[in-house]
């Protein structure tokens, strides 16, 4: 019987090409087209991927002017950043000399209160509200509320222990309360983000 | 089924083997689009439409999963949802773009596939199954693309649902409730735009199951092709790899590029100005038709200005419409010519050229045009003919048609030779 072979086109190894070096024609062509349909694939996927990143609405919101005239020493607020809780504290003479007294080679997350704040408005704490364990909103901003062991955040979820520069002290969170980018544009109104 | 010299799968590495025996899925796709397949070795351009179709069926289903994560359905901000894809989600605009001529070009290759089954007779046994599961993921592909339009919420989009909907009021007794049935209301609102959104989300994949189905059926007796002559054996038939996957890859590429100029250079040029501004239901746009894939039947639907008997004449356009479409259920054995190419039959091939192919323009064009003369008789012709073409010519045509003397064989048509017996 005629065999499927009458059908097949001679292969390319059948065929005589001239060789360069071990390297046929046909190997090159193959590797070219690859290439380029590699290439236009990436090309194809990557806005089908991308377009799950934050979109230009979102982006426009990326940072926010707060005015923080109102904020009475020992007292903080929360506020909303790219949807999450900013907590924005001012804080007591007391609490920062707390802040100051700790050794920090006894700390999770070494800083000094000067790393956290900035020059001349070291009594303005400015941290997410967002444990770093899981992201819950520690408590301890609203006036009431738990401070925990440090007199300064709790976290609810799985007890972890901010102190009053928002590092943690104790409990599960790996590292301090994030402070974001922010930058006092005057005495009363603070640029975050 | 296969024909019986069809390759045999053969897994080369020791996985593919512990595969085959657990989930031979390797085996499936080998016998149904790899080396395993034995396809005719005459298959003209016309037979790469079915996987085009198939292509941007995925197409569609990719950027509309994309498009479903940025959208609300929401009668009060789904239009601005889609402003919102438009100029905020990264790439959001070509995705949408994609879509929407994704649409178009999904339509393009159906009708194009359609035709070379109408033309090449593929609807004919063995293959009546094949003609008619397609014809279902047509009607599928019509209620989805018909559901899309209306989820921007401009004014295309409700009016278009106001009207389509309202083609169900047409029916005697039951046609109100069953309008307000489908909309959850009186007019579209937001009940009939989740309702739409839902359905538009799930169809796709109800069509991706027929279309398993269509395929299915059609490795049965195996692929038509331009001679309409069965296989007869080893040398009238290629493996559909390397051979067909390589002639659809390449013809992909050419759809694409045309898909891709759509899309960047002109991409709505194929929609309408009016579906950008938000859906109003208290002023009608002046001028309302529905995309370009859906004109021939509105000519037919629009065609009906006069009542006939006790019959209204909104109900026998509506009734007309859906005929158009019906008839090809019975196509099978309307066309009762044991021939099936119509390179074959001389008189089929002038009725086909010179009058199914023009009558569907001429509808097509009556379609996007305003209901006013010439086109309001033009459709009328055109219907009568369309009609006529199916009811009448293609019955009376396989009694009357001498049909020309067929090739022995695929392979005689191909090199000019007689069959060489195989031994």
């Amino acid at each position: 019987m005629a065999s499927v072979d009458t059908a097949v086109e001679p292969s390319d190894s059948a065929v005589s090409e001239p060789e360069i070096g071990g390297v046929r024609r046909r190997d090159f062509i193959n590797i070219a087209a690859v290439s380029f349909g590699g290439v236009g694939v990436v090309a194809t996927v990557f806005p089908l991927v991308n377009q799950m990143n934050p979109s230009a609405d979102v982006l426009a919101l990326s940072s926010i002017e707060v005015d923080i005239s109102a904020i009475e020493e020992g007292q903080a607020i929360k506020t909303s950043w790219r949807k999450q809780p900013i907590f924005i504290r001012n804080l007591t003479a007391s609490e920062i000399e707390a802040a100051n007294d700790v050794d920090l080679s006894g700390l999770r997350d070494p800083e000094s209160l000067a790393d956290r704040t900035q020059p001349g408005k070291e009594n303005w704490l400015i941290t997410l509200g967002v444990c770093t364990h899981l992201g819950c909103v520690p408590l301890g901003a609203a006036q009431g509320e738990v401070k925990g062991e440090y007199d300064g955040y709790f976290c609810p979820c799985h007890g972890s222990h901010y102190d009053t520069a928002g590092r943690t002290r104790k409990g599960p969170a790996p590292t301090n309360l994030e402070v974001p980018e922010y930058s006092f544009l005057s005495d009363t109104v603070v640029k975050i983000g | 089924m296969s024909f019986p010299w069809a390759q045999q799968y053969k897994p080369t590495t020791e996985f593919g083997q512990w595969m085959d025996e657990k989930l031979p899925i390797g085996r499936l796709i080998y016998n149904s689009v790899g080396a395993g397949y034995p396809t005719p070795r005459n298959l003209n351009y016309m037979w790469n439409f079915g996987s085009l179709a198939g292509v941007f069926l995925v197409v569609q289903i990719v950027t509309g999963i994309i498009l479903a994560m940025h959208y609300a359905a929401n009668a009060a901000i789904a239009f601005d949802s889609v402003e919102h894809i438009m100029r905020d989600v990264n790439s959001g605009w070509m995705i949408r773009y994609a879509h929407a001529n994704g649409a178009s070009f999904f339509f393009i290759a159906i009708y194009l596939h359609i035709g070379r089954g109408l033309y090449y007779g593929s609807y004919k046994a063995p293959r009546e199954m094949i003609w008619l599961l397609g014809v279902v993921i047509y009607l599928l592909a019509m209620a989805t693309a018909f559901m899309g339009y209306v989820l921007p919420w401009g004014q295309m989009s409700f009016w278009g649902a106001k009207v389509i909907t309202g083609l169900f009021e047409a029916i005697p007794l039951v046609g109100k409730p069953i309008q307000e049935l489908l909309l959850g209301g009186f007019a579209p609102d937001n009940a009939a735009l989740n309702r739409f959104f839902s359905l538009h989300y799930l169809l796709p994949f109800v069509m991706a199951g027929v279309i398993i189905l269509h395929i299915w059926s059609l490795h049965i007796p195996g692929s038509n092709n331009p001679t309409g002559v069965n296989v007869k054996g080893p040398q009238d038939t290629v493996p559909f790899h390397p051979f067909y996957t390589a002639k659809d890859g390449w013809f992909l590429g050419l759809a694409l590029i045309f898909f891709t100029g759509m899309m960047f250079f002109m991409p709505n040029a194929l929609g309408h100005a009016d579906n950008y501004i938000p859906a109003n239901p208290l002023s009608t746009p002046a001028h309302i038709v529905p995309e370009w894939y859906f004109w021939p039947w509105y000519a037919i639907l629009r065609a009906f200005t006069f009542d006939f008997l006790f019959v209204p004449a909104k109900l026998l356009g509506v009734l007309a419409m859906f005929s158009a479409i019906l008839v090809w259920f019975f196509l099978p054995w309307l066309d009762k010519s044991p021939v099936r190419s119509g390179d074959y039959r001389p008189r089929f091939k002038k009725f086909f050229w010179f009058g199914l192919i023009p009558c569907i323009v001429i509808l097509g064009i009556c379609g996007g045009a305003p209901a006013e003369e010439p086109y309001v008789m033009l459709s009328q012709l055109a219907s009568a003919y369309y009609f006529a073409h199916f009811l009448i010519i293609l019955p009376l045509l396989s009694r009357i048609e001498k049909p020309e003397p067929l090739p022995n064989s695929i392979t005689e048509a191909v090199t000019g030779k007689p069959l060489e017996q195989a031994s």
